[in-house]
C-alpha cells in the first residue's frame, strides 16, 4: 500500500478492436500536478473517463484514497472528491456563467433547500472568487452560449473547481485559449490549485505548458504509458520526442 | 418590488373583471384553476420535458373532491385532500416516468393518463362512468354560501391559491434545484458530474406539478360541481400544454395569463362561432408562436422594455 491519492492498476478497455487502455498503471501522489501527454487517440481521455466513472474498465482497479472506485457511477465518484473538466466543454448553455459555477457550489450543500436562491450573496461572492482565479470575472453575467471556445474551456474548469475536489482532472484545459493568454491563465490556475492543495492531472498538447507547470509527466501511446518522470527528463527523451512531440506539429 | 408590480396589476384586473361581469367570476375561477395545472406543466417545460398526460392529475384532484364530499362538508379540507391524492399519484407515476426523456417522457405520461381515463369510464359502479359525479356544494371555512357570495368566495380562494402557488414556485425556480431544471434541458450529464441526480431534480418538479394540477382540478370541481372522465382525456392534457406555450414559461405569471386569455377566447369564440372556436384558438396559438416565441408574458416583457419601464 503506497501513499498515493490515486492508484490505477492494469486498467484495460477496448472498443471493438481499439485498445483505448491496454494495461495502464499510474500513481498520483497527494499535492502533485501530473501532465498526461500523447498523440491523438492514445487513450488519454479514456483514462479520465474511467477514473470519473463515465466508462467502466474491463479489467484492472482504480483506488482513490485507498478506496476502490472502478465501476462506481460518476455521481458517487464526484462525492468522494474527484472533479473533472472536459475536452469539449460541458456547460449549461442557457444559464449565465456565474450560475454555472454557483450550481456546482450548491451541489456541495444546500442544493435541495427549496426557498434559498441559487445566487445567495454568499454563493455569488464565492463563485466570483473562483471566476476571478481564472480571469473570468468580467464574463460572470454572460450567458454560457455566448462565450468563445477558450472562455468555455475555462468556465468548464471553474465549474469543476467549485466542487472543491481533492483531485481535479482536466482534459486539455488550455486548448482553444489564445496562445497569448495561455501561460498567464495557467499560472493563476496552478497557483490556485497549490494554494488549496488540490492534486491535479491534466491532459495537455502544449509542451511549453507541460514543462512549466507539471511536477511529473506521463506519456501515453496506444493505451499504455510509455514513459514517466519529471518534465525535463521525459521531454528530452528521444523516443518521446519522436512519438509524441513529433506529431504535435499537426493541430488537433 | 418591481417583480410585484405586474402581479398587483394582474390581481387588480381580475378583480375588476369579476366585479364588472358577474358571469366572469365563474370563467375566471376556471381560468385560475387551469393556470395552476399549467404552472406545473411550465416547470417541466423548463427541463425541456413536455407531459401529454397531466390531465390525469387534474382528474385525480377533481375525483378526490367528488369521492370525499359525502364524507366532509368543508371545501378547504377537500382541496387539501385533493392535493394529497394528486401528490401521491404524481410520486408513484413520477418514479417511473422521470427515468425517461423527451418523446418517451411525453408518451408515457399520455399512456398513464389514458389508463386513468379508461378506469374512470369503465368502473361504473364507483365513478358512474361518462355520467360523472355531481358534487354537493361544500362550505368554505365553515360558511354555507350561495349565489354571488359563493362565487366570490370560490373565486377568492382560487386567486389566493394561485398567488400562493405562484410565489412558492417562483422561489423554488430560483433555488438550485429549480435552476437545475434548465440544466437538465441543456446538459444533463454535467449535473451527474456535479454529484447531482438529474432524475431526482426532475422527480421533485414532477411531484410539485402533479400537486398543482390536482389542486387546479379540485377548484375546477368545486366551480362546476360536476366531474367527468373527460377531465383525464388526452385532449385536456394537450390543452394544458397549449396554454403553457400560449402564456409563456419564462415567468410564473405566464401560465395564469395564458389560462385567462384561453378561457376568455374560448367563451367568446364559442358564443360567436359555435362551430369554429377550436380553429380560432388554433390561429391564436399560431400567431403567438410565430410572433412571440416566449408566449404572452414574453410579449408583455418586450412591450415594457420598449416603453422604457424596464431595462
Ligand atoms: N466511447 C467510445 N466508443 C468507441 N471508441 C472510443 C470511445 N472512446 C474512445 N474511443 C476510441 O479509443 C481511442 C482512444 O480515444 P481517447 O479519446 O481516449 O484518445 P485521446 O488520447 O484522448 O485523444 P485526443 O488527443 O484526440 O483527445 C480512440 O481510437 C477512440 O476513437
Ligand atoms: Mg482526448
Amino acid at each position: 500500500m503506497s501513499g498515493a491519492l490515486l492508484e490505477a492498476r492494469g486498467l484495460a478497455l477496448a472498443f471493438g478492436g481499439v485498445r483505448a487502455a491496454d494495461g495502464v498503471d499510474l500513481e498520483v501522489a497527494p499535492g502533485e500536478i501530473l501532465a498526461i501527454i500523447g498523440p491523438n487517440g492514445a487513450g488519454k481521455t479514456t483514462f479520465l473517463n474511467m477514473v470519473t466513472g463515465y466508462l467502466r474498465p474491463q479489467a484492472g482497479s482504480i483506488r482513490f484514497a485507498g478506496r476502490e472506485i472502478a465501476g462506481l457511477p460518476p455521481r458517487r465518484i464526484v462525492r468522494l472528491g474527484i472533479a473533472r473538466s472536459f475536452q469539449i466543454p460541458q456547460l449549461f448553455a442557457e444559464h449565465r456563467v456565474i450560475e454555472n459555477v454557483a450550481l456546482h457550489l450548491a451541489a456541495r450543500d444546500g442544493f435541495w433547500a427549496p426557498f434559498r436562491p441559487l445566487l445567495s450573496p454568499a454563493r455569488r461572492s464565492e463563485a466570483l472568487a473562483i471566476l476571478d482565479d481564472l480571469e473570468l470575472a468580467p464574463l460572470a453575467e454572460a450567458r454560457a452560449d455566448t462565450l468563445d471556445e477558450g472562455a468555455r474551456k475555462l468556465v468548464d474548469i471553474a465549474m469543476a473547481l467549485a466542487l472543491r475536489p481533492r483531485l481535479l482532472l482536466m482534459d486539455e484545459p488550455t486548448s482553444g485559449v489564445a496562445a497569448s493568454e495561455k501561460h498567464a491563465i495557467m499560472d493563476r490556475l496552478v497557483a490556485a490549485l497549490r494554494r488549496a492543495s488540490v492534486t491535479a492531472v491534466f491532459v495537455e498538447h502544449d509542451m511549453e505548458v507541460v514543462a512549466r507547470h507539471a511536477d511529473r509527466v506521463a506519456v501515453w501511446s496506444q493505451g499504455r504509458i510509455r514513459a514517466e518522470g519529471p518534465p525535463e527528463a521525459v521531454l528530452a527523451d528521444p523516443l518521446v520526442r519522436r512519438e509524441v512531440i513529433g506529431v504535435e506539429g499537426a493541430p488537433c | 418590488m418591481r417583480r410585484l408590480l405586474p402581479v398587483a396589476a394582474a390581481v387588480g384586473l381580475l378583480l375588476l373583471l369579476a366585479g364588472l361581469q358577474p358571469w366572469l367570476r365563474f370563467v375566471l375561477t376556471i381560468a385560475l384553476s387551469t393556470g395552476l395545472a399549467v404552472l406545473g406543466i411550465a416547470m417541466l417545460l423548463r427541463a425541456g420535458q413536455v407531459s401529454f398526460g397531466h390531465a390525469l392529475y387534474v382528474a385525480a384532484g377533481a375525483y378526490a373532491v367528488a369521492f370525499a364530499r359525502p364524507h366532509t362538508g368543508e371545501g378547504l379540507l377537500l382541496l387539501l385532500l385533493a392535493g394529497l391524492v394528486a401528490t401521491g399519484l404524481g410520486l408513484l407515476v413520477g418514479l417511473f416516468v422521470t427515468r425517461y426523456r423527451d418523446i418517451f417522457f411525453g408518451m408515457l405520461n399520455l399512456a398513464f393518463s389514458m389508463v386513468g381515463w379508461s378506469l374512470l369510464e369503465k368502473l361504473y359502479g364507483l365513478t358512474r362512468g361518462t355520467d360523472g359525479i355531481r358534487v354537493a356544494r361544500p362550505t368554505l371555512l365553515g360558511f354555507a354560501l350561495e349565489g354571488a357570495a359563493w362565487e366570490w368566495a370560490l373565486f377568492s380562494a382560487a386567486l389566493a391559491a394561485a398567488l400562493l402557488a405562484g410565489a412558492l414556485v417562483a422561489s423554488y425556480l430560483r433555488s438550485p434545484a429549480g435552476e437545475a431544471l434548465g440544466a437538465i434541458k441543456t446538459r444533463e450529464t454535467r449535473l451527474e458530474f456535479a454529484g447531482i441526480s438529474a432524475r431526482r431534480v426532475l422527480l421533485q418538479a414532477y411531484v410539485v406539478s402533479a400537486t398543482l394540477a390536482g389542486l387546479g382540478g379540485a377548484i375546477g370541481a368545486l366551480a362546476t360541481l360536476h366531474v367527468t372522465p373527460l377531465l383525464a382525456y388526452w385532449t385536456h392534457s394537450g390543452e394544458l400544454v397549449f396554454v403553457a406555450i400560449l402564456g409563456g414559461t419564462g415567468n410564473v405569471l405566464g401560465p395564469f395569463l395564458g389560462a385567462v386569455v384561453f378561457e376568455l377566447v374560448r367563451v367568446h369564440a364559442a358564443a360567436a362561432f359555435p362551430d369554429a372556436w377550436q380553429m380560432i384558438l388554433g390561429l391564436v396559438l399560431l400567431a403567438i408562436v410565430l410572433a412571440a416565441a416566449r408566449g404572452l408574458v414574453g410579449l408583455l416583457d418586450d412591450l415594457a422594455v420598449r416603453l422604457g419601464w424596464r431595462g
